[in-house]
This record gives structure tokens, C-alpha cells and sequence, in this order.
């Protein structure tokens, strides 16, 4: 029953880790860049939380609402500043952008905010079911990340723009040859990824203690969940992050929590050499 | 054609040399600090420019030789007593010895795929050190201060490490040079381009990328030996930082990937503008902003690196930019 | 002695029949064309001999060696070298290390020095010496075409394989590259050659084989398979444009 316990947990918090790589995902699967920017994008979205409701009394779900459409025009400005010139370089160069983002946005933010570690004081209160527990924090952050997916999905397949960004994934150059404007919608695309971080980010805040630097982890395990869900495909990516939530949920009752990333690691490796397109996607 | 009669090989050669001796002419140990970082940066970057600028492999897992030999030194000398000679030796083996294993498994992945497996690569390492019971696991090793006595003490062991970094460098920098002017390189440098071509060409693709990475891994597994040595303490966060490997791809890109100069001008301009922004009042606190707007910079308008671009702006110059 | 054969090779890509049971020999010292209509299989029939593709069934013999499924690198040892329908330079390397890269590991397996002037012979033969310190990125399509070449001969191949070297040629271009194909020849090589320029293929081969969805629907002399109605029903549509191929030299 304990068990039982620490698999919701584990799978309430991978819906969080899920949407933070449909972000990662997203990007690659549109523009084929790895972002390294995205760790301190989520350390951004819990920043960005935690100082609208510290400094200007916003419940921190309201001020999720907020951070949202910010990392959304980060992302676009980040990428119109950053990648657009070196999105046809080779790829260390697109790799290195990124890079370079994420330099900027540790070196301003240990500046501004130290690194010491902070965390939002959100009491939902718990539901019981037995002896399982559920925390209010992360059943309302697994639900508004579903909210998110969802919303992702509509947009990427009811909307104009979204089915733009389809097109760009599915072949770039015959989407300009159509005359789909593949610039701007590149940058959207980095911007939904940064916005999905962000959330993720934000809805961590919620629950876990952070610093500037935590954004590092999770950009890691975003990485991990990518691969198994299939780089570029943002559903995978969701799948993957429930895996990684009940691992990470269930492993330490049959080992130290230490060993926890040396399996997922080993994992991910493993799954890059055999199923280079994710557990879920076909052969390539 | 004679790759000894290159003038750019003896000029590099000699500049990092007079670099090197600066501080031993003059005696000084804090600028002796100053150029060790400068040296162990020069020479990592070199040794990862073989399977980056010759292969074409984008490795960002580089620094997990460097750890692994730290480990691996600083358990032999501090466990079982062994000379810092024989750590030395050991750790290049142990660095060559797991690039060869991952060689044969990872670099049959192509682009962003082999990138991300050297990530994971490097974390799966950082963990299970973190769990590893004989090199201390979360605390690491701390080298038992009696240690230095067999060198004649901390201070002389201190020079010690710096003659040995120094002599490192400068064989770092050969090899760089003979590698790319041998036959060897020229299949590397034919992977880079065009792989399949390659391949069908008659280069025997994984045997070559296997090697060049292993050649890429034997000097940071040694150099890892000598910084820990020299460091006193080793403990898994610091020396399997995904950044410290990624400071050297910036490196590598400052000076122009694929040539010999390139590393060496990239890793010490990096190391020389980190020392003046750490020590600049206005942007010690914003240090890694103001670098990372010099690489934002240098990606977007110099993408071929300091060398590349002399090379181009004043072809007359090629023979003296290796 | 035969340099190459073929027997009953298939390979699928997914439910497409890429190649059924491609049977044939291949004596030393002859040009053979390969014919077909475009997706007829030709490119692929190149890729499972020189190892790019293992075959599902059938086997492939270099020399008398059984080299089926075996890597690209091993034929390109054994002395088989190809170029690419859409060419392939190494672009930031020289036209002469392009050619190098050849020489160095072909055949000869040529130590550096030996390569070099390996490559500066071969790079006269196809009249791209003007080029060698060049980057071949900067090359133009009809030069890149001449280095595909180069780089093969510099491996000093026993069989060659020239995947459409004369498309997206003018006719002095042609003309000239029918020219060291010839020579290629003359040296001992045995050559393979697919190609759309259907006079040039005519004239140079000795013998041709049409390929068709896969299947090989003919085999023998350029008159022989000009006459073929088979070959006339799936490829060249009017049968006097056959004869007429045949007159134009």
C-alpha cells in the first residue's frame, strides 16, 4: 500500500517533468536544436512564481497564468536574438546559442537572487484515501499540466499557427516552398518550448524548495524523458515523464535513492543506443 | 608537405613554452596559478578538439576522463600508497580504457544522438561515484596530506605539477599537430565531412572514431591525476560538472575547431577574459553573463573561430596558423 | 575472370520490391550499363554491392570473394569504388585531400606522401589540377562530378561504379567525360556505369542491363537490348528512337 502511495506521487510529479519536456521536444522535433537553455528556463518559471507572489501577493496559481505568456515571448526573443542566424550553421553552433543563453540567464540570475535556496509556502491540504495520501500541491500541478498538454495539442492541431508548426516539424522546406513564413513560426515554436518549461518550472515551485541553478536537473531529466518518449514527439514526451515519475516514485522502496539517476542515466543511454526513437515510437 | 617543417606548429609550440617558463623565470606562484589554469585549458581543449574538430563528434561528456582519472589517481596514491608516476599512468589508462568501451557502444550514434549520450554518460558516472563506497562516495577523497612529503613538500610538489602540466601541454599540442597532418587525421577529418562517403571511400569508420576518441580521453584521464593531486580533494559534483566540459566545446569554438592553433588561442583568450571579468569589479558578479554574451556574439558573427577567420581574412597567414 | 557477380539478390524497403532476383556476371575489363527507368532500382543494385544495403537474399562475389552484407569500407579495400548520383564532397577539406582520402584508403592503402601524388595524377587525368588547393565546397556541379571521379580512380579500383556522371552535363562536358571513361578502361578497370544520356550509355557500353520496378527485363549488347520489345515497352517508348540512339555517334 506504501507502494501505492509512492507511485501516485511519482506519477502526479512526472506530469510536471512531462510537460517540461514536451517543451525540450518540441523544440528539437521543430528545429532539431537541443536547448540547452532549458534548465535555467525552468528555474525562471519558479522564479517568476515566487517573486509575483512574494513581492506583489499573487496566489502563486494566479501568477502561473502570468509566467506563462512571459516565457512564451522569452522564448520568442531568445530565439530571434540567439538561434534564428545559426539555425542553418552547423550544429555545434545552434547548440553553443543555446549555450550561451543559458550562461546569461544563470550569470543575471546568481547575481539577482544568490543561490540560495527558496520555496513558496502553498498549503492545499491533502486527500485521503486509505492509508494513501495525496498533497493538494501535486495533484493540482499534475492537473494543470494535463491542462497544458491538452491545450498544446489543441493548438498544435485546431489552430492556424499550430498547424504551421506541424508542418515546419514535418519538412521545413516544403512548408516555405507552400509559403508557410518558417521564421516566425521557428520562433514560436522555441517559445511554446520555453512556456512549457516555465509552467513546469513554476508548478515545481510549488512543491519543491529551488534555486537558480535547479533548473540544471531538471533540464537533465527532461533530456532522459525526451529520449525515451522519442525526440520530437510531445506526446512521447508526456508517456516518458509518467515512466520517469514512477520510477523516480518507486525506486528508492527497492533501493537507495541515490542509485535513482544512475539507472535513469544508464537508462537513457541504453535506450538511445536500441530505440533511438523512443520506447513507444516505431523503428526508424 | 613535411609536417615538421611547418612554421605555425614551431610558433605555437614556442609561445606556449615561453608561457609556461614565465612564471619559472620569475618565481612567482600566484601567476604560476594563473597559467596552470590557462595550461590544463589549452591542452583539454586540444585533446577534445580530435574527436570534435577532426571527427566531427560534438562529445558533452568530455570532462568525465578528466574526473575519472582524478578518481581513479587520487585512489591510488592515497589508498594504496602508489607514486604519483604510476597514478599518472593509471589514470590515462582508465580514461582510454572507457573511452574505448563507449567508443565501441555510443559513437554509433550520429549528431545531436551521440551529444545527448555523452550527457547521459557523464551523469550516469557523476551518480554512481556518488554511490561508489571505495572513492568515497558523496564526499569523495581527500588526499592525505602526507602525500606531498614524497615530493618535498606542498610548495615543491606545487612546481612539480606545474612542470608536468607544462610538458603535457606541449606533447598535447604534437600530437594535435602529427594527427592532423597523418593519414589517420585524414580519415577523421573525412568522417567529419561526409561519413557514408567516408566509409564508402574505404575509411573504416568505427575502428577510426573508436581511436580518436581514445585519444581524445588518455591526456585528460593524466591531467585529471595531476589538477586533483595538486587540488588535494576530489568530490563527484565538481569533477563530472556538465559545464566544465561544455567550457571547453566554447573554447574549441572561440578558436576555430579543426586546427591546431584554434584550441590553444580559444582556451587561453577564455581563461584570460574569465580571469580579467572574476577580478573587474564591475562584472565579477555578472562574470558568466558578460561570457556568455561574448559567445552569443562569436557563434552569431565569427562562427569559424579566431583562427578561421585570420585564415580567411589573410590566406597569406595559413601556413603560420596550423 | 569474372570481377563481379551477382545472384538472385532481392531487397525490399518496406512492402517495395527495390530489386527481385538480380542475376549477372560481370567479366574483367568490360563497361556495363545499367538502364532503367527512374525508381527502377538501379541506385539501390549499387548500394548492395558495395555494402551501403545487405541484401535479404541472394550474394554478392567481388573477385570470386563471397562479400555479401559486407561493409562499404571492406569492397572499397578489396578495390571497388563508386560515386554518388548527388555528389558528395568533403567541403571544407582541398580537391587534393579529397582525392587523398581516395588514395589513402583504397586498394593501395598509400601512405600520405604516395597519396599525394597519386591525387595530383589523377586529378590531371579528369583536368581539375587548376583545382587542387581549392575547397571543394567551392567547386561547381560539373567539377564536383570530375572529383566523384577522382577520388574513385585514385583508389586505383579494379571495379568502378559511376552513378549518372553525365547528368546535368552539357554536351562538351559530355563529350569529355565519355572521353576518360573510355580511358578508365583502357587502364584495366572494369566499369559499371547507370545513366540516363542514352546515346552516351549506347555507344560506351559493352553490354547493358535494363532494370524495370526491380526486375531485370533484359541483358545483352546495346543492339540487342535496343530491339528488345520489352525494353521498348517500359523505357524507351518508340523503337526507332533506339536505332536512332545508335546512329547518332
Amino acid at each position: 500500500m506504501q507502494l501505492f502511495a509512492f507511485l501516485i506521487d511519482g506519477l502526479l510529479i512526472g506530469f510536471v517533468y512531462g510537460i517540461a519536456a514536451m517543451g525540450m521536444t518540441l523544440i528539437w522535433g521543430v528545429m532539431n536544436v537541443i536547448n540547452l537553455a532549458h534548465g535555467p528556463i525552468i528555474a525562471l518559471g519558479c522564479f517568476g512564481v515566487y517573486l509575483l507572489a512574494t513581492q506583489l501577493g499573487l496566489h502563486p496559481y494566479l501568477a502561473l497564468l502570468i509566467v506563462a505568456p512571459l516565457g512564451l515571448v522569452a522564448g520568442m526573443l531568445f530565439y530571434r536574438l540567439a538561434i534564428q542566424r545559426v539555425i542553418d550553421a552547423p550544429r555545434l553552433s545552434s547548440l553553443l546559442a543555446t549555450f550561451a543563453i543559458n550562461m546569461i540567464v544563470i550569470g543575471l540570475g546568481t547575481a539577482a537572487f544568490s543561490t540560495n535556496p527558496r520555496a513558496l509556502d502553498v498549503q492545499l491540504g491533502s486527500l485521503s484515501f486509505g492509508p494513501v495520501t495525496i498533497l493538494g500541491t501535486r495533484l493540482v500541478a499534475a492537473l494543470a499540466s494535463i491542462a497544458t498538454a491538452a491545450g498544446l495539442y489543441w493548438f498544435l492541431y485546431h489552430t492556424r499557427p499550430g498547424k504551421y508548426v506541424r508542418a515546419v516539424t514535418n519538412n521545413r522546406a516544403a512548408a516555405e516552398l507552400v509559403g508557410i513564413p518558417s521564421q516566425q513560426v521557428l520562433a514560436l515554436s522555441f517559445g511554446l518550448g520555453c512556456m512549457l518549461a516555465a509552467v513546469s518550472g513554476a508548478l515545481i515551485a510549488t512543491f519543491f524548495p529551488f534555486t537558480i541553478l535547479s533548473g540544471d536537473v531538471y533540464q537533465q531529466k527532461s533530456f532522459v524523458i525526451g529520449v525515451m518518449g522519442g525526440l520530437g514527439h510531445p506526446l512521447g514526451a508526456l508517456l516518458g515523464g509518467l515512466i520517469l515519475g514512477m520510477m523516480e516514485g518507486l525506486l528508492p522502496a527497492f533501493l537507495p535513492t541515490t542509485w535513482v539517476p544512475v539507472f535513469e542515466f544508464v537508462l537513457f543511454v541504453i535506450i538511445l543506443l536500441v530505440r533511438p526513437a523512443g520506447l513507444f515510437g516505431g523503428k526508424k | 608537405m613535411n609536417p615538421w617543417r611547418h612554421p605555425g606548429l614551431w610558433i605555437t609550440l614556442a609561445l606556449t613554452l615561453g608561457l609556461g617558463l614565465w612564471p619559472v623565470v620569475l618565481q612567482k606562484a600566484a601567476l604560476r596559478e594563473t597559467i596552470f589554469t590557462i595550461l590544463l585549458s589549452v591542452a583539454l581543449a586540444s585533446s577534445l578538439n580530435i574527436i570534435l574538430g577532426y571527427a566531427g563528434y560534438i562529445s558533452f561528456g568530455h570532462v568525465v576522463f578528466f574526473g575519472l582519472g582524478g578518481y581513479v589517481g587520487l585512489y591510488l596514491m592515497n589508498t594504496l600508497g602508489l607514486s604519483l608516476w604510476v597514478a599518472l599512468l593509471a589514470g590515462g589508462l582508465a580514461a582510454a580504457l572507457l573511452a574505448f568501451l563507449l567508443g565501441k557502444a555510443i559513437l554509433r550514434l550520429r549528431g545531436a544522438y551521440f551529444a545527448l549520450a555523452t550527457i547521459g554518460v557523464n551523469e550516469a558516472m557523476r551518480a554512481f561515484i556518488n554511490n561508489f563506497a571505495p572513492f568515497g562516495g558523496a564526499t569523495g577523497i581527500s588526499l592525505n596530506f602526507k602525500v606531498y612529503q614524497a615530493y618535498g613538500g606542498a610548495a615543491n610538489a606545487l612546481w612539480l605539477v606545474y612542470t608536468i602540466l607544462l610538458v603535457t601541454t606541449l606533447a598535447m599540442i604534437l600530437i594535435s599537430h602529427i594527427v592532423k597532418n597523418s593519414k589517420f587525421g585524414l580519415g577523421l577529418m573525412a568522417i567529419r565531412e561526409d561519413e557514408d562517403a567516408a566509409e564508402v571511400m574505404g575509411v573504416i569508420t568505427p575502428n577510426a572514431k573508436t581511436w580518436a576518441y581514445v585519444l581524445s580521453a588518455v591526456l585528460p584521464g593524466m591531467l585529471g591525476v595531476l589538477f586533483y593531486f595538486k587540488n588535494g580533494n576530489i568530490e563527484p559534483g565538481d569533477a563530472f560538472r556538465l559545464s566544465s566540459s561544455i567550457e571547453l566545446l566554447v573554447m574549441i569554438m572561440l578558436g576555430g575547431a579543426g586546427t591546431v592553433l584554434g584550441p590553444v588561442i580559444g582556451a587561453a583568450g577564455y581563461q584570460a577574459l574569465r580571469g580579467f571579468l572574476l577580478t573587474n569589479a564591475l562584472f565579477k558578479n555578472i562574470q558568466l553573463s558578460v561570457a556568455g554574451i561574448l559567445l552569443l556574439l562569436i557563434i552569431l558573427f565569427i562562427p569559424v573561430g579566431a583562427v578561421g577567420w585570420l585564415r580567411r581574412r589573410f590566406p597569406a597567414l595559413r601556413r603560420l596558423l596550423p | 575472370m569474372n570481377v563481379l557477380q551477382v545472384s538472385g539478390v532481392c531487397k525490399r524497403f518496406g512492402g517495395l520490391h527495390a530489386l527481385s532476383n538480380v542475376t549477372f556476371d560481370m567479366p574483367e575489363g568490360q563497361i556495363l550499363g545499367l538502364i532503367g527507368p527512374n525508381g527502377a532500382g538501379k541506385t539501390t543494385l549499387f548500394n548492395v554491392i558495395d555494402g551501403v544495403y545487405p541484401p535479404e537474399q541472394g550474394q554478392v562475389f567481388f573477385r570470386g570473394q563471397d562479400v555479401t552484407g559486407a561493409k562499404p569500407y571492406r569492397l572499397a579495400r578489396l578495390g571497388l569504388a563508386r560515386t554518388h548520383q548527388i555528389v558528395r564532397p568533403l567541403n571544407d577539406l582541398s580537391v587534393r585531400e579529397n582525392v587523398m582520402v581516395g588514395a589513402c584508403f583504397g586498394r593501395q592503402g598509400l601512405g600520405l606522401h604516395e597519396a599525394a601524388k597519386t591525387a595530383d595524377e589523377v586529378l590531371a587525368f579528369v583536368r581539375l589540377e587548376a583545382r587542387a588547393a581549392q575547397l571543394a565546397g567551392s567547386l561547381n556541379v560539373a567539377q564536383k562530378k570530375r572529383l566523384e571521379m577522382a577520388r574513385a580512380l585514385a583508389a586505383r579500383p579494379y571495379l568502378l561504379l559511376l552513378d549518372e556522371v553525365l547528368a546535368g552535363l552539357n554536351p562538351s562536358e559530355i563529350t569529355a567525360m565519355v572521353e576518360i571513361i573510355r580511358a578508365i578502361r583502357a587502364q584495366g578497370v572494369s566499369v559499371i556505369i547507370i545513366e540516363h544520356v542514352m546515346h552516351a550509355v549506347m555507344n560506351v557500353s559493352d553490354r547493358l542491363i535494363v532494370l524495370d520496378y526491380g526486375q531485370q527485363i533484359a541483358e545483352g549488347t546495346p543492339q540487342e537490348v535496343s530491339a528488345n520489345p520489352r525494353v521498348i515497352e517500359a523505357y524507351l517508348g518508340d523503337p526507332k528512337l533506339a536505332e536512332r540512339l545508335l546512329a547518332s555517334t
